[in-house]
């Protein structure tokens, strides 16, 4: 039992795998409720409401999607990496699952991000690719996403898988800065397109659709992920009693 | 509301493909997400032999 | 138990491991005629006219470098692996840390040094001038060690899997973009008449930084693979 100082928080009660379980059970459906609802939201004001833009018609409310989902495919794989890292410092098995179950929706997110870019762009450049550093940042963060996951299922021993994939997770932030640099340097030199976001005055409906459309994004991400924790846990500790007693519960009850 | 019908609406002035391309691949993505998370909760919990 | 000096245990193990490269033979020979091979694929792929060879001459090259090396990984520790050697290794009194540098320097003695050797014949082969395969050969030269060492960390993480080949490729490929567009841009740059040290500079950091990471990020991946 961790000791309980009068004022210091105990950040570490919660890596155990039992309080972290039953405190994100009952968090989950808090955070689908408001992703949904955020989400209608947002929809709502962005599909119904905002006004057609002046240069680009109505294409680009794909940003209600493409600016969320590429803002959570750079922060998830930042978080992947934070996580795996603090996994390794207190060789904390929840902290590794919790690197683990952020990899799929990161890699999803960023070809949400890279398709909906993709849609965006040919009726507004006229291309449905530009090797651009942006774009192409964005699918070599796909491709460090995809090797993670791949590394992953490739070890069979799960214990050594999410310690391996953290490492190269780790590896993979170090890297993200020389890459975007070198991806940059190599466009500017081949005189590449550059997709310039051309600021033109947001209507402020347009901004609040958007805001409300990245924190959707985030509580469908704390959803997801936190519903994965969940079931690796009950998976990876099924030799436990409080596992047990909590499957049999779903058995029965659900 | 812009919109003065709802074909109006589904028609996104000429850009329907590109919109609906978009939000409809994303939902649909995010949908077997889930499905997936499902289908892997539904086989853990038959698979356990207590 | 005399004290041996963490220099003769690195001389020693790349010495083994060149020795046991050689005998192997296949695979040196592979990595070159894979290299040469996939060269050639692309002026037959894409057309051959004098001004098109000597544009795409720089960035073939290098592509075909990366992935020869790439192939040449699943070897680096699975063969010891399989031995139990590296199990012994791991346990020994020398740093990991050492020993996986060492035997990085060996895999780039037999292969990324001879792909180098290869490279002024494919360079003549895509008519590029004296200066540009100059600049070619050093900018080989300073970055293919680095391509052994980010590759060794692939080569760790795989230890003891099958076909880990492409995986280790899906893995270390996109950490060696940087490679790749530095590489690359010194030849253009020299190719163009402009100047191109800047680029050699940048290749040298990487590879000293690697020289130093890698070895620790790769005994750190064996470690975890072989407890």
């Amino acid at each position: 039992m961790p000791t309980k100082s009068s004022r210091a928080i105990n950040w570490f009660a919660f890596a155990a795998p039992s309080r972290f379980y039953f405190l994100s059970k009952k968090c989950i459906p808090i955070f689908w409720f408001f992703a949904l609802s955020l989400s209608i939201a947002g929809l709502v004001l962005g599909l119904l409401f905002a006004p057609t833009d002046a240069t680009q018609g109505d294409s680009y409310r794909i940003i209600f999607i493409h600016v969320p989902a590429a803002w959570m495919s750079m922060v998830l794989y930042v978080a992947m990496a934070f996580w795996a890292i603090i996994g390794m410092i207190f060789n904390a098995r929840l902290a590794y699952r919790l690197s683990n179950s952020i990899a799929p929706t990161g890699a999803i997110m960023t070809f949400v991000a890279l398709w909906t870019g993709s849609l965006w762009g040919k009726p507004t450049w006229g291309t449905w690719w530009v090797w651009d550093a942006r774009l192409t940042s964005e699918l070599i963060l796909l491709f460090l996403y995809i090797g993670y996951l791949s590394l992953h299922s490739a070890i069979e021993d799960e214990r050594k898988a999410n310690r391996a994939s953290s490492l190269l997770a780790i590896i993979g932030i170090v890297n993200v800065p020389i890459i975007y640099f070198s991806v940059k340097w190599w466009n500017t030199l081949h005189q590449g397109a550059s997709v310039t976001l051309i600021k033109t005055s947001m209507d402020s409906s347009m901004l609040l659709a958007m805001l409300i459309m990245t924190f959707a994004f985030w509580s469908y991400t704390f959803a997801t992920v936190l519903t994965r924790v969940n079931h690796k846990t009950l998976n990876e500790e099924s030799h436990t009693d409080w596992v047990n007693q909590e499957l049999n519960k779903l058995r029965t009850g659900s | 509301m812009i919109w003065s019908s709802f074909s109006d609406f589904i028609h996104m002035h000429g850009y329907a493909e590109y919109v609906w391309g978009s939000f409809g691949v994303t939902f649909l993505i995010f949908l077997i997400e889930q499905r997936n998370l499902n289908v892997q909760y539904k086989k853990m919990i038959k698979s356990e032999e207590i | 138990m005399q004290s041996i000096s963490a220099t003769h245990i690195i001389t020693s193990i790349i010495k083994r491991d060149i020795k046991l490269a050689l005998r192997r033979g296949s695979d040196t020979s592979g990595v070159i005629f894979f290299f040469i091979l996939v060269v050639s694929l692309f002026p037959l792929a894409i057309g051959s006219e004098n001004k098109l060879l000597i544009q795409i001459a720089p960035g073939v090259i290098w592509v075909a470098a990366l992935l020869s090396v790439m192939l040449s990984l699943n070897r680096l520790f699975n063969d010891d692996y399989q031995d139990g050697v590296l199990e012994q290794l791991v346990l020994s009194s020398c740093p990991l840390e050492f020993i996986v540098f060492a035997k990085t320097v060996a895999h780039w003695c037999y292969t990324g040094l001879i792909l180098l050797l290869t490279s002024p014949i494919l360079a003549l082969q895509f008519n590029l001038s004296g200066q540009s395969i100059q600049v070619l050969f050093l900018a080989l030269l300073i970055g293919t060690p680095t391509l052994s060492f980010i590759g060794s960390i692939g080569a760790a993480l795989t230890v003891g899997l099958k076909s880990s080949g492409t995986l280790i490729s899906l893995l270390i490929l996109p950490l060696l973009i940087p490679v790749l567009i530095l590489g690359t841009l010194a030849v253009d740059a020299a190719i163009s008449d402009l100047p191109y040290s800047v680029y050699l500079y940048l290749l040298i950091a990487m590879g000293v930084l690697s020289s130093f990471f890698a070895p620790l990020a790769s005994s750190h991946a064996i470690r975890i693979i072989l407890d």
